[in-house]
């Protein structure tokens, strides 16, 4: 066994015992929602529970309560991480509920859904929050019984004694077990021994869902609760001036109608920099304040430069050929290479703002006092609100509370706080608790979308087609989607990388894999131009600069473990029998890196009526354990059609700074008839820490789906998204 | 304000109501039944998708003053038990992400199943098409479809 320093002190429990059990919580159970999965088979409700740990808590009848500390946005964790605290524990799963926590950042660390990172950040402490609470109700029987703990065996929420006959259920000792002291040190499992972890697990929620129970925050009720909507500027560079005011207040079911404003001394990475002046409207129901918001008429005054699609392109070629980049990485002397080459290849690739567009439109409930604020609802990111909320509200954080409730949708547009932070200034404005809800039509054209990117990509081959020069130049707006440090550094022995940025008032900021889900696919085509420019096996091809990477790495770190990445590539290519043709089917392959997981896809297309069809997909992942491998399964399906749909069929343009699509008629998503048929995922085996699965599963279907259309065009894609507008709806 | 006498799940409503108020709206705000989700107001997403008279409609797009009168179904009166053989083959198949439009598509995918018992692919996907999921889980709905078609 593992033995691992349990890093908190008896102090610390019971500070986070006392808040779990008491009033935070108590103030939470606002529906039957926030309480996971049905009530456990043939145990009965408890009469009394026992707060072990801030993670755990423990029923008379031997049911146990595992909080779950973090957001859940679809990624799964509400049931992913309590499955690791019950791992260690020893529990049978079938009597484990999982309740939401609250955000405590006085017990729980990282309590934010972003980067992957959930699993990857919280494994050793979910570990040791059941383990630590094992060893204390271990110790718990061992005083009972009068005997050493040795000579104790626990499994499925039952401790027994070696050589006796006497057990005890977690359920009976539980109360005894608040009582004993924290171990300093306790024993982890070893991979091996794990009964629950790698086994697939039903989501938690997944009763709830299917039945239309209340979970997410648009579904929010609260007594004596108003509804509030927002109006925004119709275009970036926009700000309100007046609006009638007067005439918006006395139409029917309308409360109030003023305009707030979100501006914060200090903000943060995640605050608002757009639309920080708003119109508010408060009234009984979403319908009148839908009727209120269509009967606005609003000054708006022009304030910065009203940006369009045309300009965006223009500025980034511009920026791109003035040559004023930052170096990122510099191996080699990539210039008398390429002046020596018998082969160099140049192509650049571009690639649109996108929204988020999460199902669940933005919202959020607020119930501002004079002294206090309560603040319920989706958010990806709860610390970073309540700060925030704190700064809006001149209040001291202790005075805030947020509360998450079930994401319906984040891919990064909930890192943000801006819906949260308007809900309370609302709230405090109107005096009273309402909750915020955002039109589709608000909330795609007030985004934090994907910045708008180009790169160019440049390879040189030697006489005996080998890969002797490479270099990338990325601009866009606001940033370059370049990562100096990731492949092929290392496995080139001439590499630049170069950076230049340009501004924009759209605002813009994290989107599932951010520059990743950019990169990707711009790179892993290119690479597959190369290779056939060498007239090599594109997996071959790849597999070749691994070696080198491995054997005899260039320059510097580089961010990637070559074996790894080049392992994902062998695996698919076994899974996707490569090298296989069939008449017709049209393959593609690509591999990415990031977020600390492996990925390799290879799509086969056909064409039918004259219409790309994916009929399969094969991915190979490296994250390490998997926790919950259907989820796993699940998460890596949805990477891959988000991918191919993005770069199929999604942009967002603008018009004199307003955002020329507004809702699902303009924009498009890929629906059900342009889904793959089929997608596989296999798994590296090995026992090596848990990386995420939110983000590595997209990168690489950008790619491997721009390759398997050449094949079936004849033509390359080097422009995002790869087909014009074209609406297909049911 | 205007009465309108519904019948949801079969249970008699009478709400109070604009004219022009959309089904979902009066569902969620009037009478509770959230399991009905808004997405895009504007029929082009079917997050909203209830059955009215048996046949998948978008309560988005349905005046209060057109459902008067007529059979109208929302997930929360699919089944009693939550056990409709949509509802049982999307658990078996884990379909939900974040979850937030399964219940539009659900509604959709039982519709179409009352209506083609046995759907072939291409019928799948006409009838789903209108059903966004945006975390991606189609290729899951079309297995727990053809799941339910057997249960």
């Amino acid at each position: 066994m593992t033995k691992i320093r349990t890093q908190y002190d008896r102090r610390s429990f019971l500070k986070i015992s006392a808040a779990a059990g008491g009033g935070m919580l108590i103030g939470f159970s606002w529906l039957t929602g926030c309480v996971s999965s049905s009530e456990p088979e043939g145990l009965a409700i408890p009469n009394e529970w026992f707060e072990i740990n801030g993670y755990i808590k423990i029923g008379d009848t031997g049911m146990v309560t595992i909080y779950s500390p973090n957001p859940e946005i679809g990624q799964n964790v509400r049931t992913s991480m309590p499955m690791i605290v019950a791992e260690e524990l020893d529990v049978d799963w079938k009597n484990v509920v999982v309740e939401q926590a609250p955000l405590n950042t006085g017990f729980y660390q990282n309590q934010f859904a972003g980067g992957s990172l959930s699993i990857r950040l919280s494994w050793n402490a979910l570990r040791m929050a059941g383990a630590t609470a094992r060893r204390m109700l271990l110790d718990a029987a061992a005083k009972e019984w009068n005997i050493p703990v040795s000579d104790l065996t626990v499994a499925q929420g039952v401790i027994k004694e070696k050589n006796g006959e006497r057990s005890i259920g977690y359920g009976e000792i539980a109360s005894k077990a608040v009582g004993m002291e924290v171990p300093e040190e306790v024993e982890l499992k070893e991979v091996k021994d794990f009964k629950l972890i790698s086994t697939s697990v039903k989501n938690v929620d997944g009763k709830k869902i299917v039945t239309g129970k209340p979970l997410f925050g648009l579904d929010f009720q609260r007594e004596g609760m108003h509804l509030a909507m927002i109006q925004h500027p119709p275009a970036f560079g926009m700000t309100v001036k007046d609006f009638n005011q007067d005439e918006i207040k006395s139409m029917p079911g309308i409360k109030d109608a003023f305009i707030i404003d979100t501006s914060l001394e200090k903000p943060g990475r995640f605050d608002e920099i757009g639309f920080k002046q708003l119109i508010a409207i408060v009234g009984d129901s979403t319908w009148q304040l839908m009727k209120a918001k269509k009967a606005l008429k609003a000054n708006w005054e022009v304030v910065g430069e009203l940006e369009d699609t045309q300009m965006h392109q223009d500025r980034m070629e511009t920026m791109l050929a003035s040559g004023k980049f930052q170096q990122g990485r510099k191996d080699g002397d990539t210039e008398a290479a390429f002046k020596k080459a018998a082969k160099v290849i140049e192509r650049t690739y571009s690639a649109p703002f996108i929204a988020h567009n999460t199902m669940e439109p933005m919202n959020f409930f607020a119930n501002v006092t004079d002294d206090s604020a309560e603040l319920i609802g989706p958010t990806q990111q709860p610390k970073a609100l309540e700060d925030s909320a704190a700064q809006l509200l001149n209040l001291p954080v202790e005075n805030i509370t947020v509360n998450m409730t079930r994401i319906g949708g984040g891919f990064g547009r909930r890192l943000y706080q801006h819906f949260g932070i308007e809900a309370a200034a609302i709230s405090k404005k109107f005096g009273g608790p309402i909750k915020l809800i955002y039109t589709r039509e608000d909330d795609m054209t007030q985004g934090t979308y994907r910045p708008t990117y180009i790169s160019k990509y440049k390879a040189g081959l030697d006489e005996n087609n080998n890969l002797i020069a490479f270099s990338v130049q990325g601009t866009g707006m606001p940033e370059s989607a370049v990562f100096p440090n990731r492949f092929p550094a290392g496995a080139v022995e001439n590499y630049t990388a170069e950076s230049v940025a340009e501004n924009t008032n759209i605002t813009t900021g994290a989107w599932r894999a951010p520059r990743s889900n950019f990169t990707a696919g711009a790179e892993q085509a290119f690479i597959d131009e190369v290779a056939e420019l060498a007239g090599k096996d594109p997996i071959d091809f790849r597999l070749e600069l691994f070696d080198r990477a491995i054997n005899n790495p260039v320059g510097g770190r580089h961010e990637y473990e070559a074996e790894r990445y080049a392992g994902v590539l062998k695996l698919v290519k076994e899974k996707s029998n490569w090298g296989e043709t069939k008449p017709g089917v049209h393959r593609g392959v690509a591999a990415y890196f990031c977020h600390s997981t492996y990925v390799a896809e290879v799509i086969d297309l056909v064409m039918e009526d004259g219409e790309p069809k994916i009929k399969n997909v094969w991915c190979a992942v490296d994250c390490g354990i998997v926790v919950n491998p259907d989820a796993a399964i699940n998460i890596i399906q949805g990477g891959v059609v988000d991918g191919v749909g993005h770069a199929m069929y999604s942009q967002l343009t603008f018009n004199n700074g307003a955002p020329n699509e507004m809702n699902f008629d303009r924009y498009q998503l890929i629906r059900h008839s342009q889904a793959p048929e089929k997608i596989e995922v296999f798994f590296v085996q090995n026992e090596i820490e848990p990386t995420g699965l939110g983000e590595p599963g997209l990168p690489p279907a950008i790619g491997a789906l721009a390759n398997a259309l050449y094949g079936a065009t004849g033509k390359r894609y080097y422009k995002q998204p790869f087909v014009s507008y074209q609406p297909v709806t049911g | 304000m205007p009465t309108f006498n519904l019948k949801i799940n079969n249970e008699n409503h009478t709400v109070e109501a604009d004219m022009d108020t959309s089904l979902l709206w009066v569902l969620r705000d009037t009478l509770g039944l959230v399991g009905t989700k808004y997405g895009c107001g504007i029929g082009q997403c079917g997050a909203c998708t209830v059955h009215v008279d048996g046949n998948a409609m978008r309560s988005c797009l349905l005046q209060v003053s057109q459902a008067s009168g007529m059979e109208i179904t929302t997930i929360e009166g699919l089944s009693k038990e939550g056990d409709h053989p949509v509802q049982q083959a999307w658990l078996e198949h884990d379909v939900p992400q974040c979850g937030y439009c399964q219940a539009g598509q659900i509604m959709t995918a039982a519709a179409l199943l009352k209506n083609n018992p046995n759907p072939s692919d291409k019928d799948i996907e006409g009838a789903m098409n209108g059903n966004i999921c945006r975390c991606g889980t189609y290729v899951r709905i079309k297995e727990a479809i053809k799941t339910a078609s057997k249960l």
